[in-house]
């Protein structure tokens, strides 16, 4: 890992701390589940700046995979199989890890599949979903691509508001605990609440530090080309179409990824998670970050989102993004942040956007 | 024959932009491509480095078959080019532009760059470096760390070839170089151009100015109206009748127009 | 057999809607190169806008009213949000657009709340059927199918024959010609989205017994009405027509196989699969497209 990368995550790292430690002296814990809410969604973000900051290619249905995920997962590890209560094969399964049996409100006993199996059947799903629709997609370019995410966005939308076994309006409720080891589980009880902080923030140190490190490799100049001139990027041996799919599908996967976590925090997962204002709302803050910019992205997101879950734009919480992406797009169209960015940098010789040079210390 | 280019035609609708053209450059030639405007020159390239699809005829490269290769596989086998109108990365410094044209000659995967795994990291080391290189040999290695919008013209036609030259070509079809260019700058690019026939790659050139062409080139086709006209040295084609009728009046050597 | 014309009529009804808001984002599009994706928020504040004030007003006098004051609103928008911002990349108008849409239902849920509404039926009410080969259709049906079949008469004649109209025409197949020849290119940009979003009001007016009139119905109008404008080929205002005729048709009928909840996404499914396979349209030409994009 570059020195140049591992030291502002650190002192992120500490900064985090710092909060939780505040927040936590001044009795304000409850602060803590909206950070936690808004690290995951931040993830979602993060992968999404990737695909249209990084490589230019708008994507307004990402809510979607987010849904995907948590939907899966929330959907898997509540539903009861009949089929597997006395069969052999589920005893199997079951001291494997895989299935799980554990008794029900009414005492009765519940086999559905475990957290973990959920989670990497919910990624798997994601992923193969993101393949489906981006091959054909992300042939398109700008407002086609944009309108053909939209209408994929709505209609997984429709599915999860329309079908029973998920819920229908409802959603899915009585999501159970995820323990993860060593003492990590995730769920929304108090006690697990700093816990839970950590392990999330944790979580998006990681992809941030993995994020930055492709965004400042050689694939990460080939998305960069691809936004600056797809033409040209092809003819300088760049396979764009397989880029863009990369990058989309791993955008699902994290999206997909963050939608299992939150939803076994939040115990539950309704149909609103998959709208199209969730979507724009994502793309809302990769533009008000900046667009190339995972920093900003970050920082836009976190702070943005927990505003909003504080209640703190009150009935006019959608239209506070609608404007925000308005103006923002309009007069600061590299981002609000980015003469902070140019003066973080200043003395390093001028450079485009927000993007840094290679560290040459390798 | 290290390009052929056979029968190839492809049409717009109704409009016929390139009609049976053929003809053939020797390994290690500098060849040019001449002819009035809306002759077809800039959709030739366009069908030889695959960013269009001819609807009849065939490229061959290296006596292999390209027609029909995507853009990115016919840079894999060892063809690069640049563009008319400038088509440089607006968002990446001059580095990082000719980084980019590494990019075939290399093969750090999503996971290695995400870990940043110790190949990866020699081999960014590596690009840098070459990258570096091809800078230096067009002379611009000093604005490396400068955003592309910030060079004059002609500074980013250099960075534009520097990328192309990058990605070790062993044709590179370079598409009016010189147009933008002032005299000296036009003779510089005169010697870069020999200077990378030099290192072994064969050069296809698009070009108006007749002084650049005829100075440099050892071989050039005539296209007009999509069709090959006439095809050979710089003495044959000076000398041609159809050649001179359609530029206009004989006086061949002065019409350095653009 | 009465069953299968219910369906038809239904689905002619709803197309009907899809081909106004197809015509608008046409309209705007070959205009402008903007795609408005605020085009479904225009059906809404007709309908709305009409409805409360048909309060105090006779009905075809709100109607009006509704009408003239959407229109202008999208003049307004252009103004205000697309007059300066031309030169930014399509990405960027793209989510200007998005972001206007979100504003405009949102502005309109904390004017007139979460509440369906809807104006009366123009003839009868919702009781009153006309029997036509064994189906029983609404009056209002008539109402709707009459007055697209109006709107898209009236705007062909409009951009045909009159100079306004090959002025608009003029702007969308050559801005700087137009220009250059004394044709005021923004004003005619204003008058593009004036337009759209006054035939958009109207249909929702015309809508509103039938459906319904709802601050959040605009986002799926405009999706579908989109997809009938790529059916119908982009920059092809009466192929649009065609276009969206042919959704409303294609979801009235999805629920013969469908559950009735997944109709919606019918429409988007089509979308999708006219986008991945034909996104020229099936009236557009695939030469074209590859010509002006070799040419950028």
């Amino acid at each position: 890992m570059t020195r140049r990368a591992l030291i502002p995550v650190a002192v992120l790292a500490a900064i985090l701390a710092g909060i939780q430690l505040a927040v936590s002296a001044a009795g304000r814990d409850y602060y803590l589940t909206q950070l936690i809410m808004s690290a995951y969604y931040a993830i979602v973000v993060m992968g999404l700046c990737l695909v249209m900051g990084y490589a230019g290619q708008i994507s307004l249905g990402h809510a979607a995979f987010f849904a995907i995920g948590g939907y899966t997962s929330a959907a898997l590890t509540t539903r009861n199989i009949p089929a597997a209560h006395d069969a052999a094969w589920s005893g199997v399964l079951r001291s494997a890890g895989l299935l799980w049996a554990r008794p029900d409100l009414y005492g009765e006993t519940l086999v559905t599949v475990s957290p973990w199996a959920a989670f990497v059947l919910a990624i798997a799903l994601a992923v193969l979903v993101a393949l489906l629709i981006g091959w054909p997609a992300l042939r398109l370019k700008g407002h086609y691509l944009a309108m053909g995410t939209l209408g994929f966005g709505l209609i997984v939308y429709r599915i999860v508001l329309g079908t029973e076994f998920l819920g229908a309006a409802d959603g899915i409720t009585g999501v159970p605990p995820w323990e993860i080891g060593l003492g990590i589980v995730i769920s929304e009880r108090k006690a697990f609440r700093v816990v839970n902080y950590y392990f999330a923030w944790g979580l998006v140190l990681l992809v941030l530090l993995l994020l930055l490190n492709l965004v400042h490799s050689r694939v990460g100049r080939a998305l960069r080309s691809i936004h600056g001139g797809e033409q040209a990027a092809n003819a300088m041996g760049v396979n764009t179409a397989g880029y863009k799919l990369k990058a989309f599908v791993l955008s699902a996967a994290l999206a997909a990824a963050a939608g299992c976590f939150l939803t076994h925090y939040n115990r539950g997962i309704g149909p609103s998670e998959a709208g199209a204002l969730k979507s724009v709302r994502y793309v809302a803050l990769v533009a008000a970050g900046g667009m190339a910019n995972l920093w900003g992205v970050l920082f836009i997101s976190t702070l943005l989102n927990f505003l909003s879950l504080r209640g703190f734009f009150g009935t006019f919480d959608h239209a506070a993004f609608g404007i925000i992406l308005i103006a923002i797009i309009s007069l600061t169209p590299e981002g609000p942040l980015a003469p902070v960015g140019r003066w973080l940098r200043r003395g390093r010789g001028p450079q485009p956007g927000t993007v840094r040079d290679d560290d040459t210390q390798g | 024959m290290i390009l052929r280019v056979e029968s190839i035609r492809r049409c717009f609708g109704g409009l016929v932009a390139l009609d049976d053209v053929g003809f053939g450059v020797e390994k290690g030639c500098i060849k040019g491509v001449i002819g009035p405007n809306g002759a077809g020159k800039t959709t030739l390239f366009h069908v030889i480095s695959g960013l269009l699809h001819p609807d009849g005829g065939e490229v061959y490269f290296e006596d292999r078959r390209i027609t029909g290769l995507k853009p990115y596989q016919i840079a894999g086998r060892g063809i690069s080019r640049t563009f008319q109108s400038l088509s440089l990365f607006g968002n990446m410094t001059v580095l990082e532009n000719v980084m980019v044209g590494c990019h075939r000659r290399t093969r750090s995967g999503m996971a290695a760059a995400a870990l940043r795994t110790p190949s990866q990291r020699r081999e960014e080391h590596r690009m840098r470096a070459a990258a570096l290189q091809q800078l230096e040999a067009v002379g611009i290695a000093s604005a490396a760390s400068e955003a592309v919008g910030s060079l004059s013209f002609g500074r980013r036609r250099m960075v534009e070839l520097a990328r192309a030259l990058a990605t070790e070509p062993r044709l590179i079809l370079l598409d009016e170089p010189a147009s933008g260019l002032n005299t000296r700058e036009t003779d510089e690019l005169g010697d870069i151009i020999r200077r990378i026939r030099d290192r072994g790659v064969t050069v296809l050139v698009v070009e108006h100015d007749m002084s650049l062409v005829m100075d440099v080139c050892e071989e050039i086709v005539v296209l007009d109206f999509g069709r090959t006209l006439a095809e050979g040295s710089p003495a044959q084609i000076r000398n041609d009748p159809n050649v001179i009728e359609v530029y206009l009046g004989g006086d061949f050597e002065n019409a350095a127009g653009k | 057999m009465s069953q299968i014309l219910q369906y038809v009529f239904s689905g002619l009804t709803t197309g009907s809607i899809y081909a106004v808001v197809a015509i608008g984002f046409n309209l705007i599009y070959s205009t402008t190169g903007i795609i408005n994706f605020a085009q479904g928020e225009f059906v809404m504040l007709g309908g709305m806008t009409a409805v409360s004030l048909s309060l105090f007003m006779p009905l075809p006098i709100s109607i009006m009213i509704a009408v003239l004051v959407v229109a202008v609103c999208g003049g307004v928008l252009e103004i205000v949000f697309f007059r300066r911002l031309r030169s930014h990349s399509v990405l960027h108008m793209i989510i200007i657009t998005i972001g206007l849409s979100i504003v405009i239902r949102e502005a309109a849920l904390h004017i007139w709340d979460e509440k369906v509404r809807s104006l009366p039926y123009f003839t009868g009410n919702e009781c009153s059927s006309v029997k036509l080969l064994g189906a029983a259709i609404s009056p209002q049906v008539f109402w709707v199918l009459g007055a697209v079949a109006v709107v898209v008469a009236a705007l062909h004649c409009f951009l045909r024959y009159t100079l306004w109209g090959k002025a608009m025409r003029a702007c969308s197949s050559n801005p700087i010609a137009a220009a250059l020849a004394g044709i005021n290119t923004s004003n005619m940009r204003t008058l593009s989205f004036a337009v759209s979003a006054g035939i958009g009001a109207l249909a929702g007016c015309m809508i509103s017994p039938i459906s319904m009139s709802r601050y959040d119905m605009g986002t799926g109008l405009a999706i579908k009405g989109f997809a009938a404008a790529i059916l119908g080929g982009l920059g092809n205002p009466m192929a649009a027509v065609f276009g969206g005729l042919a959704v409303g048709l294609a979801e009235a009928f999805s629920v013969i196989r469908l559950p009735a909840a997944y109709k919606d996404a019918t429409a988007f499914a089509i979308l999708l699969l006219a986008l991945f396979v034909r996104p020229h349209g099936l009236f557009g030409s695939r030469a074209a497209d590859e010509a002006r994009e070799i040419a950028e």
